[in-house]
């Protein structure tokens, strides 16, 4: 016990680690009727901590060439111990990491958290999600499967039929005319070097801007005075953020061993598309948005082009919401940024249900909603004076 | 004042030649890297025609298609109808999809975004903003009674 006192002495003298047990012991959290929200982004962090660990893993036996990816990562799949489990919550992890970070995005938006001093916070947050959108997008490829390598084909297209730049971006992200091998070597380069240097910088503002102006409150809740005394972040919020990173390590080791992520079939370039191909569930709704679009064009620029400007001016404006929404800050209110909100959700809610022709979408955003819910209810009348 | 001003042009011209040798060292640094990642173009072998094997090919009597590599592109062999043999690229308009054909519909179609064309390779249907290129068919004949040899060449 001396020993170890005394080497936590020697660790403070130089490391000044009272200096930042004080910080931590004074940080707090608000505490009203929506502090469940306040744990969406730390579950999106843990699902990001899983994937640089899985990744990781995965790099040690992938190959990143047209004739070995889809045949290593058979090998990873059937041969590799656990080689099903480190890929399949790699698949499962990804996806639930990008829907946390929807979530988050929504209850941000709808909380109005992006007003004033959080403005930086709110675009590194949106940066990070077309990020991550980038990491799915680059991942996908990977495998080198025939879904793999039409949504590659498509979604380089796309960047492709841009006025101006698209040709050489397309050259750009396929390294050459086609997807080839080439194009595999180079999202491999994006998937585990590129995009993770970028990401880990912008997190890293993300978080530091989280810790320096603490976690907003929503103005309605303001106006109500309906803040209880904050709580303490440790160890009150830190135990409980543990507590769900602990539930969601539960579902997603039971995701990944009871649905293991399919392969597929070895992507070939002269075969046809095959039947109810589709891309990832986050991209559908501009997938089915794509296949509204009629053929034809407008001042030299084709429709299409036109629907991806569209999707692209979107993504501006998402980033441009704290200087777009003044009410909120002249006013404390901006209803019209509300019902915005709600006809966007509900725009990319249904065209999702479309382009999977099934409710299945529908079903998991209320019970998203009925879980957020009931969890809000559960930690709001389970906080005990004592605790904080 | 006849110093001041001395000074202070010379801390402008000094400013002014350190700025710009910043500027020329993240030149120097930032072509090269842009033209790095910007893939050369690379020569290709021009392909003006390929054997697509005989009229009998199974895939051919089965499916009533079937994808020919033209050098590093796909294209589509169609049978529209016993001796009537059709090829077009089968890299849709569209998002550059590959197409298949749909014999009942007399339709080549694009599983991606539910693209049609019809058999002259027009787009009459779904997204795509222009037809399929066309490819010329000729059937070389080899000995009678043997089926022929399909031919498709760049029109």
């Amino acid at each position: 016990m001396k020993t170890i006192e005394r080497i936590g002495e020697w660790l403070d003298d130089r490391l000044s680690l009272s200096t930042l047990r004080d910080a931590a012991s004074h940080k707090t959290v608000p505490s009203h009727r929506h502090s469940v929200f306040y744990y969406l982004g730390g579950m999106t962090l843990f699902f990001f901590i899983v994937q640089v660990v899985t990744g990781i893993l995965l790099m040690l036996y992938y190959r990143p060439s047209a004739e070995e990816a889809f045949e290593s990562i058979e090998f990873i799949m059937t041969t590799v111990p656990f080689g099903w489990l480190i890929r399949s919550l790699h698949s499962w992890s990804a996806n639930l990491m990008v829907f946390f970070a929807f979530v988050h995005l929504v209850t941000v938006y709808f909380m109005k958290g992006y007003r004033p001093p959080r403005e930086i916070t709110w675009i590194t947050g949106c940066i990070l999600l077309f990020l991550l959108m980038g990491f799915g997008f680059s991942g996908y490829l990977l495998p080198w499967n025939k879904l793999a390598f039409f949504a590659t084909k498509v979604g380089t297209d796309i960047a492709g039929s841009l006025p101006v730049v698209g040709e050489w971006t397309l050259r750009f992200l396929r390294g050459g005319e086609r997807v080839t091998g080439g194009t595999l070597s180079r999202f491999y380069g994006w998937h585990v070097a590129i995009l993770p240097a970028i990401t880990v910088l912008v997190l890293g503002i993300h978080l530091a801007l989280v810790q320096l102006k603490g976690m907003s409150v929503p103005p309605a809740i303001e106006r109500e005075g309906a803040t209880k005394p904050p709580m303490k972040f440790f160890p009150h919020f830190a135990l409980r953020d543990l507590f769900g990173w602990t539930v969601a390590l539960a579902v997603l080791a039971s995701l990944a061993a009871l649905f293991p992520w399919e392969l597929g079939e070895k992507a070939d370039p002269f075969a046809p598309a095959y039947a109810n191909i589709r891309p990832e569930w986050y991209f559908v709704f501009m997938f089915q948005a794509l296949k509204l679009v009629p053929g034809g064009e407008l001042g030299g620029i084709e429709y299409e082009a036109l629907a991806i400007l569209g999707f692209n001016l979107g993504g501006l404006v998402l980033i441009l919401v704290p200087f777009l929404d003044r009410g909120i800050t002249t006013r404390g209110r901006s209803p019209g940024f509300t019902i915005a909100g709600v006809v966007v959700l509900t725009g990319m809610v249904g065209m999702t249900i479309w382009g999977y022709h099934s409710i299945v979408p529908l079903l998991v955003v209320l019970g998203t909603g009925l879980m957020l819910w009931i969890l809000s209810l559960v930690t709001h009348h389970s906080d005990k004076e004592g605790e904080r | 004042m006849e110093i001041q001003g001395g000074t202070s042009t010379r801390r402008r011209f000094i400013n002014w030649f350190l700025g710009t040798s910043i500027g020329a060292l993240l030149a120097s640094i930032v072509y090269p890297v842009t033209r790095y990642v910007s893939p050369p173009e690379v020569p290709e072998a021009t392909t003006n025609q390929v054997e697509a094997g005989s009229t009998n090919d199974p895939d051919l009597m089965q499916k009533g298609f079937k994808i020919v590599r033209f050098g590093a592109d796909p294209v589509i062999l169609v049978r529209a109808s016993e001796a009537d043999f059709r090829a077009f690229s089968a890299t849709c308009t569209h998002l550059d999809c590959i197409v298949e054909y749909h014999a009942d519909r007399k339709r080549l179609f694009c599983n991606c975004h539910g693209g049609e064309y019809d058999l002259q390779g027009k787009n009459v249907a779904g997204p795509p903003p222009r037809p399929l290129a066309v490819y010329t068919v000729k059937v070389e004949s080899r000995a009678a009674g043997q089926p022929g040899t399909i031919v498709i060449v760049k029109a």
